[in-house]
């Protein structure tokens, strides 16, 4: 069936069995791809229970039915496992070329199952997989890692995946990246590579994929290239600016959290803004595989050089942490994407670390580094190599917030949702965008159903951020279509420009399908309660569909939010009978049935 | 009466980051961007004293006005 590759990888690292196996086409279909397909796979293989660093457990790399196609963005992959982070069903996207290339190579999902013995990568040319030493490239940094990588191989057409040493040590906040710089970046899936010995996956393709429809392909495609080269955000906003621009529209809109979302609005933001990026260390724009878009930014201080800082990390290491040294965000940037780990939750972790050394509750005498004080550029790039490197108290910071918190008895300082940290926006200020980071499926995350589209920036339409009417109906669509999406192989940007209409007339041209709109968005839902029924069954209760107390209980002190908190317990009901759920937020049998996955 | 201005990205070019302007009474958010010859159709949003608004909304003293050209990410 055109769009998929009808193929997938099986690759026992505990016995070396490789196994091409064929994929059941309606079991794609139902399931899209990508997340949605790897979610499944999951569900049906690995008990929910199970340790996340357990050989039992499984590692798989998905592509969706449009990656390396002609559609816009089409070069996205998700990486699909039980987190070591939060416990949950662990889906985390990355772009760049390696999804691409994977199918293109002929396989839609690969399957890592059991742990090796010694450090081991594993190489796919088209049909021809191995499993190769990696003994050498065991403590090796990313860039380091992915030109050995390269040069061993004898491919420079090769595309590398890889972890750092953060993976390697099982730092719970250690990212997957590709390409050097795209990262699979949240739940700690970098350390299930690091837990199966597992330190890359180099993979050239030279097949070409065709789609099912071809005069119904280019007029699709024709369509939605245009759209997204007209509409003001995909067309204009993101390429001359990237996402850095986001710094100073969350921070006027006065939602910006700040100081460990002490408060919400960090006077010198601008310090840190993408218009200061652009103007003092910019270098290029960078794309990823066919990305009309190219919201990408390569930068450079000092002998620092690379791509990024994205917003979330200009947040993350910027007002989280009271920082407005863009030099040193950068640097730290740098170690992140070095010893792979997730910037959003590195970050984080650290100003976390500094509200808990500023009230007292660590002391200096128990951290072998600079102070962990708010403002300091020194703190965010040092602790940041600390962690990424394992070392003394850094390899605490690298296990999250939350558990750092927990140990010193003060978890409710820990701002994560199923204890993955909160990106680069404050709930109580935007009330829908809050409900969604209470229910997402893989905890503290923005990128589920982003509802700053509509409560800030206005896309589709403007809705008032501080208001609770009709917004668990928006949080279900937009995660239900952003589940599609992921699942499609596409880049959430192309949903400022494109609605489910375009995904399914995509989906319909290249895969030879007549999806409804409605088809599109019922896969959605049935992905997401895929995901849900996981969770619930690893012990996830819905209780966990909480946020911070801070968040439910302190107004915003000061800035255009001040005197908001965030109203969770009244969305929460609403929300749950939006989903088809009982009044305790678990699935009904009806809703299942109808989902057809009972 | 006075307002506070505020441009972000392309909006700065030929202007300012931040500046305090004089404006007649009952000036409204169109009379401000005219004045700053940014086009109506180029203000994707402006954000007064933290809140979105339009392009017809009538300022006040001491109102902090943001003017953003269309951006958006995650």
């Amino acid at each position: 069936m055109a769009g998929y590759s009808g193929k997938f990888l099986r690759i026992n690292l505990s016995t070396g069995q490789i196994d091409q196996e064929n994929l059941d086409m309606d079991l794609a279909v139902k399931f899209v791809g990508g997340r949605g397909l790897a979610s499944y796979f999951l569900a049906q293989e690995v008990e929910p229970e199970v340790e996340p660093f357990d050989s039992a457990n499984k590692i798989i790399f998905a592509t969706g039915p449009l990656t390396g196609s002609q559609a816009p963005t089409g070069g996205r992959y998700m990486v699909v496992t039980k987190s070591p982070l939060t416990g949950t069903i662990a889906s985390s996207n990355s772009g760049g070329f390696w999804g691409a290339e994977l199918k293109r190579a002929g396989y839609d999902l690969i399957i890592v199952e059991g742990k090796s013995d010694k450090p081991c990568y594993i190489h796919i040319n088209d049909n021809t997989v191995e499993i190769k030493d990696a003994e050498k490239y065991w403590g090796k940094l990313v860039s380091e890692t992915t030109d050995l990588l390269l040069q061993e191989t004898g491919d420079p057409k090769a595309r590398v995946l890889t972890i750092g040493p953060a993976g390697e040590n099982l730092a719970l906040l250690a990212c997957v990246l590709n390409d050097k710089y795209r990262a699979a970046g949240r739940s700690g899936v970098g350390a299930v590579m690091g837990s199966k010995n597992l330190k890359a996956i180099v993979v050239r393709g030279t097949g070409k994929l065709k789609p099912a429809r071809d005069d119904e392909t280019k007029k699709v495609l024709t369509n939605v290239r245009k759209k997204i080269r007209e509409n003001d955000v995909t067309g204009k906003g993101l390429p001359a600016y990237g996402t850095a621009a986001l710094v100073n529209l969350i921070n006027q809109s006065g939602i910006y959290p700040t100081n460990n979302f002490q408060e919400s609005y960090f006077e010198t933001a601008d310090k840190t803004s993408g218009e200061t990026l652009a103007e003092k260390y910019l270098i290029k724009n960078v794309a990823c595989f066919h990305c009309p878009i190219a919201c990408g930014r390569y930068s450079k201080v000092d002998d620092v050089e690379g791509e990024g800082p994205e917003f979330e990390t200009l947040w993350a290491y910027g007002a989280s942490c009271g920082v407005d040294d863009l030099p040193a965000i950068i640097k730290a940037n740098k170690w992140c994407n070095e010893y792979g780990l997730d910037t959003i939750s590195a970050g984080a972790t650290i100003a976390c670390a500094m509200e808990m050394y500023e009230k007292g509750i660590i002391g200096s005498d128990e951290i072998d580094g600079p102070a962990l004080k708010f403002g300091s550029g020194e703190a965010i790039v040092e602790w940041t190599r600390k962690m990424g490197a394992g070392e003394g108290f850094g390899a605490k910071l690298a296990l999250g917030s939350y558990r750092l918190a927990e140990e010193f008895g003060v978890p409710e300082l820990s701002m994560s949702v199923k204890k993955q940290e909160l990106p680069a926006y404050d709930p109580r200020g935007v009330q829908g965008h809050g409900l969604q980071y209470a229910t997402s499926n893989r905890g503290g995350c923005h990128v589920r159903g982003y509802m700053i589209a509509p409560e800030i920036v206005g896309l589709p339409e403007k809705l008032d951020p501080h208001s609770i009417e009709g917004k668990a109906v928006w949080v279900k669509i937009f995660q239900d279509l952003t589940a599609v999406i992921d699942s499609l192989g596409l880049c959430l940007f192309t949903s400022f420009a494109l609605g489910a209409d375009d995904y399914k007339d995509l989906f319909n041209a290249i895969v030879g399908q007549d999806w409804t709109k409605e088809t599109l968005l019922e896969a959605g839902d049935r992905i997401w309660n895929i995901e849900r029924m996981f969770n619930l069954k690893a012990g996830i209760s819905p209780e966990q569909d909480t946020l911070p107390r801070r968040l439910l209980t302190e107004p915003i002190p000061k800035g255009p939010c001040k005197g908001h908190v965030h109203r969770l317990p009244e969305l929460l009901p609403e929300y749950y009978k939006e989903r088809g759920w009982n009044e305790q937020g678990l699935p009904t049998e009806a809703k299942l049935t109808q989902l057809n996955i009972a | 009466m006075v307002v506070e201005v505020k441009l972000f990205a392309t909006f700065r070019e030929g202007r300012f980051n931040e500046r305090e302007l004089e404006l007649p009474e009952e000036s409204s958010m169109s009379d401000l961007l005219k004045y700053l010859k940014i086009p109506e159709k180029d203000a994707k949003i402006i954000i007064v004293n933290g809140l979105a608004m339009s392009a017809e909304h009538q300022l006040s003293n001491h109102d902090v006005v943001a003017i953003f050209p269309p951006i958006a990410g995650g």
